[in-house]
């Protein structure tokens, strides 16, 4: 078996690439936790859309830095580069939605400026835009359902949103090689989100939005304890038949 | 009482002099026996209608309860390929659902009301679900066996003689083409892996096997509904017919396979140019279906919780659409300026 | 218990699709949705994922009036009397091209 390329030895870009690959991944496992539990039928098929979604996404990201499948399935936790926000437990659907409106708005600034800049992953982010503009709407939709609708969904959203606020600073963070200025997306995603928290008559979050920790988070490899959860029931099966096809 | 053109109850013209009992009886045969569909607002007898209430309504609680056993399986798909088809196959279970509801509610019936009956036992679900799925081969024996026999079932469905049901079904049987397949393949990979999956393959086969060929109900002289059913054209063969020709199917699949179906008397009938099997154990089939299997419980307490944890989603969608009505009749207005 | 409270009943949309531009909408089936926009999203997610569609109706199922189920009524018997309406009423010479 080819041992998976470390992080540290890949050019900058698909390094980057490979945290995007991370990010989607991650999540799309995560929704797809939800399979056949959703609040109503629609709404597992949309979950799994946007499931699948990003499924995709991943699997052409990671392709480009090494085999999918020994990078899912092979890495350890310290190995993955995914934020932190993408591999945090389902929670309730408020918790859900909210997360869904943090990434989804960050994930749209991200692909449109990375379609921009005409680089080698390009293409691949404008395919990606498209999909994450409707992963917004959706996200935007139901905020604006359970902020304004009963009582108890405010309350529940209102408090996924402000348990979600720490982790999105992360987003921000500079990611090499991408040839995009992710610090300065930031003011424009707080913007958007407050737009819809706004709307949706909920309150925006005022605590710190990242980890004080020195030793950083996600995009470090430094991940929650829930993370490590996550892994072992994704990569167990895999990782019981080394060298088995599937 | 809506006055929609598929989800009402049945209609007539206000000005037409209501026609008696037995001429209406007298269109509905002719209609059936000529194959003409029968559509929602038609007259129909009663029993067809509940008839028709029952079955599809079981056959949408058995696409919904379904997506259990595989979803259960989507978390540790053992390859990223593998997580996007099962995740694909376990959404079409919900659309599926979905059409086959749709399709129910033309018969006046509610998909509340459906979905609280299930979730109080009083309507039925396949019991093929009520079957645990222990190892990944199993997702790949539930794709060949269980979707082979729902599709050797489904496909005369979409001759059914009720329309939407019919129109539902030829959505379904075109979609689920690749569900059968997958789980084909996927055991195909796993038969000709290693010792170790190849045993995980054989093992799914020998479990699933007996339940799969129960899917078609009891034989024709014990079945409860299928002479009125085959009458009325909702049925077109009969249970024993249907099982028959799926048997017939598989032996040569499994043995492209190189997986051995768990029948010693199993064996090619020359005269009747057709597969003999050993004897099915109706006991089990009617332990399974009185709640006793191994996963009863579980599916619908999994089910239920999955409605009730969702039912303060539902009221605060409704709750704003309430408080928003008068914004989106804006919005339309607006729209069509 | 069951959530059935009136409260999180959704109400009932029926579901026009147009398969392709040339074509016209066609009903594809219905679904439950609170309102026009969430009805237009779940109509997206479950009517056009196999890329089945380039425009979506929604219209709810009360905003539809039908015409009596008998076909032999007023309403469509004396359509059925005019063949005359069909181009296979006429006969043409064999030969004769492009009518």
């Amino acid at each position: 078996m080819t041992p998976v390329t470390a992080a540290e030895s890949l050019t900058p870009e698909l390094a980057a690439a490979r945290a995007l690959g991370d990010d989607a991944l991650v999540l799309a496992q995560r929704l797809g936790e939800w399979a056949g539990d959703a609040p109503v039928l629609e709404e597992d098929v949309a979950l799994t859309n946007i499931a699948l979604d990003l499924l995709g996404q991943a699997r052409t990201l990671l392709s480009l830095t090494g085999d999918e499948d020994e990078l899912a399935f092979l890495r350890e936790e310290h190995e993955f580069r995914n934020v932190q926000l993408a591999e945090l437990p389902i929670g309730d659907f408020a918790d859900t939605t909210a997360r869904q409106l943090y990434f989804s708005v960050y994930q749209e600034l991200l692909y449109a400026a990375l379609a921009d800049t005409g680089g080698a992953l390009a293409p691949l982010a404008a395919k990606a835009v498209v999909e994450v503009a409707y992963h917004r709407d959706h996200a935007e939709q139901w905020t604006l359902r359970l902020g304004d609708g009963t009582e108890e969904s405010h309350r529940r959203m209102q408090r996924a949103v402000d348990g979600l606020w720490r982790y999105t600073g992360e987003l921000f963070e500079p990611l090499d090689g991408l040839g995009v200025d992710l610090p300065g997306l930031h003011p424009v995603w707080r913007e958007r989100v407050a737009d819809v928290l706004g709307r949706a008559t909920l309150t925006v979050p005022g605590g710190p939005d990242r980890t004080p920790w020195a030793a950083g988070a996600g995009r470090q490899g430094v991940h929650t304890e829930a993370f490590g959860r996550l892994l072992a029931e994704m990569q167990y099966l895999h990782r019981a038949h080394p060298g088995a096809s599937w | 009482m809506t006055t929609t053109a598929e989800h009402t109850a049945p209609g007539r013209a206000a000005s037409a002099p209501p026609p008696d009992q037995g001429e209406l009886q007298a269109a509905f045969d002719d209609a059936v026996a000529a194959d003409t569909r029968i559509e929602p607002r038609d007259w129909m007898p009663d029993a067809y209608r509940a008839t028709l209430v029952r079955q599809m309504a079981q056959h949408a609680h058995s696409e919904i309860i379904g997506m259990q056993p595989e979803a259960n399986w989507i978390t540790r798909a053992p390859s990223l390929r593998r997580k996007a088809i099962l995740m694909a196959k376990v959404q079409d279970e919900a659309g599926h659902g979905l059409y086959l509801y749709s399709a129910t509610e033309t018969l006046g019936v509610s998909r509340d009301d459906l979905l609280d009956k299930l979730h109080a036992g009083r309507q039925r679900y396949s019991s093929i679900f009520n079957y645990p799925t222990l190892t990944w081969a199993d997702v790949g024996a539930i794709g060949w066996l269980v979707d082979g026999a729902a599709i050797t079932n489904q496909v005369p469905l979409c001759r059914c003689s009720y329309g939407p049901y019919a129109r539902a079904m030829v959505r379904i049987c075109k979609e689920e083409s690749f569900h059968q397949r997958q789980g084909y393949e996927l055991l195909l990979a796993l038969s000709r892996g290693t010792p170790e999956q190849h045993a995980m393959a054989q093992d799914a086969v020998n479990r699933w096997w007996w339940p799969s060929l129960m899917m078609f109900g009891p034989a024709d002289g014990e079945s409860a509904h299928s002479a009125q059913s085959m009458a009325w054209k909702i049925k077109r063969h009969s249970n024993d017919e249907l099982r028959q020709r799926f048997v017939d199917i598989c032996v040569p699949q499994a043995e492209v396979l190189g997986l051995t179906l768990p029948d010693p008397d199993l064996r090619w009938n020359e005269s009747r140019g057709s597969y003999d099997h050993g004897a099915i154990d109706w006991s089990e089939f009617q332990e399974v279906l009185r709640g006793n299997g191994p996963c009863n419980e579980q599916r619908l307490d999994r089910r239920r919780t999955a409605h009730e944890n969702g039912t303060w989603v539902r009221e605060a969608a409704a709750a704003y659409a309430a408080k928003h009505a008068a914004d989106q009749d804006n919005a339309h207005e607006e729209a069509r300026a | 218990m069951s959530g059935q409270s009136p409260q999180d009943a959704w109400p009932l949309w029926e579901v026009f699709v147009r398969g392709r531009r040339g074509l016209s909408h066609t009903h594809a089936g219905s679904l439950h949705a609170p309102d026009a926009q969430m009805a237009l999203r779940n109509a997206r997610d479950l009517y056009t994922r196999r890329a089945e569609g380039v425009s979506i109706w929604v219209v709810p199922s009360t905003a539809i009036t039908a015409s009596s189920p008998d076909e032999k009524d007023p309403f469509f018997e004396p359509a059925a009397d005019k063949p005359y309406r069909h181009p296979t009423f006429y006969e043409i010479p064999e030969g004769v091209k492009h009518l």
